[in-house]
């Protein structure tokens, strides 16, 4: 099969190329890029006025399967990726039983097979059962299929543990996902400690929770070596030190979620429990500093942290309730409002979202080169719509999100060649 | 003349000055009540309320459970050990259950802040905040109003220092919007560790200097240090706090001569209060006590009115 996307504004970070011309995938991959290509037999995509990009890349999603498939499944979280616009999705390892062994990791790989809609790259658990104590058999863990390693959920307090957990991944070349929260700073919180906190008598999370621990695996990466990725940054001061550690040329990358620039602690005033996730909603200072590194890519890319739960676990008391929100669906069009604010080019944003992740993770995605696989996902950045819970594909509708009205969205999402999602709606045909 | 028009009383937040002279102005009308002989008024008769009491409690409970009663309305107690979740059933779900029950207020206590709010989003009966968790008190808050503005004939341009664990206090909160909004001046006055994050934002003055906190006060609302929530390492021990923070009639020599003591109780004497303090002429801890059966009458009065408004609306439109 193939298909001609014409006429779109194909914007390809990795080869500097973001211009108006066409774009030629056949048997799966992308084989001519240029000006007033011809169909030649192929399907014709009008793509005017649309962007053509490589396919999206979420390097942090919880698909809750298996343990908690009330919640999510590798079926409806790829769905609910698919409609996002994106082609590859990163699934965290606290499931139950945990990705910390072959078994879980080749269950993961055969179930995304049979959903066949997006790429699965499966995160495996640094520890054992992601109990902190003993490190997973890594070097299995690597050789079928794991592209990263990550305890997200449950951070890595033993320093002596993450120093050998960098010593030992780095020899099957596997960065580590850190959620970096120091435990008695956390313990009890749940929303940024701040002004909101004080009045609505929560308890707080303080910023430093999150820079003191960041700044331990920046000392262990100087002293050790390995590469850390630290996850969902939220505060201004773990910025500076990762900013301050890339200039230094040490092996640190990190993400942020859509919410941590779209959002602030205040937003917390009605005690709605979809605002409620770790790390918290922080300041409009950090809001700030967030977009800032995002422009000079000290935040190397965003990823949404997916995180579905039931609504009952939602509804109810705000100390109650669990951590975390949905974001397949809605990150695009919250992405997209850096551009239309003119935060970042919509280069960047591809770049953020794409090319970024792909290329910290060693994967050969993320580009519209030639001979690579046909992952693309094409946006209308101007549309407007509004974001409707019962629109998703997702099990999941805790998103605080939902009723605001977004500008841009995904219009197709193409994987191997492969059209997945069209005009929103769930295809698998090719 | 302000009319009432909120179901429920979630906080003082959110309240209007006019709201909370309206509320004032009603418990002062309805304290009477409770001075004559036969202390019933037939105001609720056929109303049920509930009070759903997550967190022991003796004084609000009761002061709750006889300004119900002195209405005429029925009431009646639930004491849930421990969180609802724990049997697996939500609070929403509970509180339903006994909405279906057709009971016209319910008065929650909940350790939780903001679950108040969660029962007031789902249910069409009213919902009393009792205190839930460090958020809110209003009743409190408007009690200890009540009292100074008794005592001192107005609350405008009052000096009032609170005194103790800001942090975890929704005593403390919830005095402070009200005492701002009636135009007092607040003093929040603790150990650094017990005031919270960035309250020098809240419009009061802050402080850890205990004589600066007392000087010139016109009222002194003073806090129970709350032993179950110092986590261990707010401050090192009961001893030194009240070495440093109990108000002892030595540490008054220099206060105003009518200076009014407050307490929401229950007291720790000798704790942050010395019991030379607490019984002696600056003290109005019992008027307090007194003054919340007269502050829940008007409450359950207000709110009971919003619910019997949409209730006759309802009926004409049948």
């Amino acid at each position: 099969m193939k298909f001609l996307f014409k006429g779109g504004r194909v914007i390809d970070p990795k080869n500097k190329r973001d211009e108006r011309c066409d774009l030629l995938v056949e048997r799966g991959k992308i084989v001519q890029v240029g000006k007033h290509l011809s169909p030649n037999g192929s399907q014709v995509i009008d793509a005017d006025g649309l962007w053509v990009v490589p396919g999206l890349m979420d390097m942090h999603v919880h698909l809750r399967q298996p343990g908690r498939e009330d919640k999510e499944t590798i079926l409806t979280g790829s769905r609910a990726a698919a409609k996002g616009g994106f082609t590859s999705v990163l699934p965290m390892a606290n499931t139950d039983p945990v990705v910390d062994n072959r078994g879980a990791v080749e269950f993961l790989l055969s179930e995304a097979k049979r959903v066949g809609l997006v790429n699965v790259f499966p995160v495996a658990a640094v520890t054992k059962g992601l109990k902190g104590e003993e490190l997973s058999e890594i070097g299995e863990l690597a050789s079928v299929g794991c592209v990263a390693l990550s305890d997200d959920g449950k951070p890595i307090h033993n320093a002596k543990l993450m120093r050998h957990a960098l010593e030992y991944a780095a020899m099957f070349g596997l960065p580590i996902i850190a959620h970096e929260q120091d435990p008695s700073l956390f313990e009890g919180g749940v929303m940024h400690e701040g002004y909101t906190s004080t009045v609505l008598g929560l308890r707080g999370i303080p910023s430093v929770c999150e820079s003191i621990m960041v700044a331990r695996d920046i000392e262990l990466v100087k002293f050790v070596g390995g590469k850390v990725h630290f996850a969902h940054v939220s505060s201004e001061r773990s910025i500076e030190l990762i900013r301050e550690a890339k200039r230094q040329g040490l092996a640190v990358t990190c993400e942020t979620a859509p919410h941590y620039f779209s959002l602030t602690d205040k937003d917390i005033s009605c005690f709605d429990a979809n605002f409620k996730m770790n790390p918290p909603l922080r300041s409009e200072e950090d809001v700030e500093a967030v977009k800032k590194a995002l422009k000079d890519g000290t935040i190397d890319c965003i990823a949404t942290d997916h995180a579905p739960h039931t609504e009952q676990e939602k509804d109810t008391e705000f100390d109650a309730a669990p951590f975390g929100i949905i974001g397949l669906e809605s990150s695009l069009g919250l992405c997209l409002s850096l551009v239309h604010t003119g935060v970042l080019t919509p280069s960047e944003l591809v770049s953020r979202m794409s090319l970024a992740p792909a290329t910290l993770l060693g994967l050969p995605k993320g580009t519209l080169s030639i001979g690579m696989d046909a992952d693309i996902t094409v946006i209308d950045p101007d549309e407007t719509w509004t974001l409707r819970s019962e629109d998703f594909e997702s099990k999941s509708k805790n998103s605080p999100f939902v009723g605001r009205t977004l500008k841009g969205r995904a219009k197709i999402t193409m994987v191997s060649g492969r059209i997945v999602m069209k005009d929103g709606k769930i295809t698998k045909g090719d | 003349m302000t009319r009432w028009t909120r179901k429920d009383l979630l906080g003082l937040e959110e309240l209007s000055e006019k709201e909370i002279r309206l509320v004032l102005e009603t418990a002062r009308s309805f304290k009477e009540i409770s001075a004559r002989p036969i202390k019933k008024v037939p105001t609720l008769r056929g109303k049920t309320v509930v009070n759903l009491f997550f967190e022991p409690s003796t004084r609000t409970r009761v002061s709750f459970e006889l300004a119900a009663k002195r209405l005429s309305a029925d009431a009646m107690h639930i004491a849930v050990q421990g969180s609802s979740l724990a049997k697996g059933e939500t609070l929403k779900d509970m509180a339903r259950n006994i909405e279906a029950m057709k009971v016209d207020i319910l008065v929650m206590r909940h350790p939780s802040p903001g679950s108040c709010h969660l029962l007031a989003r789902s249910l069409k009966s009213s919902v009393v905040n009792a205190g839930d968790g460090s958020h809110e008190h209003p009743t409190q808050g408007l009690l200890d109003m009540m009292t100074i503005q008794e005592k001192k004939g107005k609350l405008e341009g009052l000096k009032v220092s609170i005194i103790g664990d800001i942090l975890h206090s929704r005593v403390a909160r919830s005095n402070l919007w009200g005492l701002l909004k009636l135009g007092a001046e607040v003093t929040l006055c603790g150990p650094k560790t017990l005031l919270p994050v960035e309250c020098g934002r809240l419009n009061a003055r802050t402080t850890c200097d205990l004589e600066e906190a007392i000087a010139g006060a016109d009222v002194l609302n003073i806090l129970r240090v709350q032993l179950e929530r110092q986590q261990g390492c707010l401050f090192p021990s009961i001893r030194e706090y009240a070495q440093k923070f109990c108000i002892t009639p030595e540490r008054l020599r220099k206060a105003k001569k009518d200076l009014l003591i407050l307490h929401p109780g229950p007291m720790n004497r000798g704790v942050e209060i010395a019991p030379e303090v607490a019984d002696g002429p600056y003290s109005v801890i019992l008027d307090q006590v007194t003054n919340g059966v007269a502050v829940r009458m008007a409450v359950l009065f207000l709110v009971s009115q919003v619910n019997r408004a949409k209730e006759e609306r309802d009926e004409v439109s049948v």
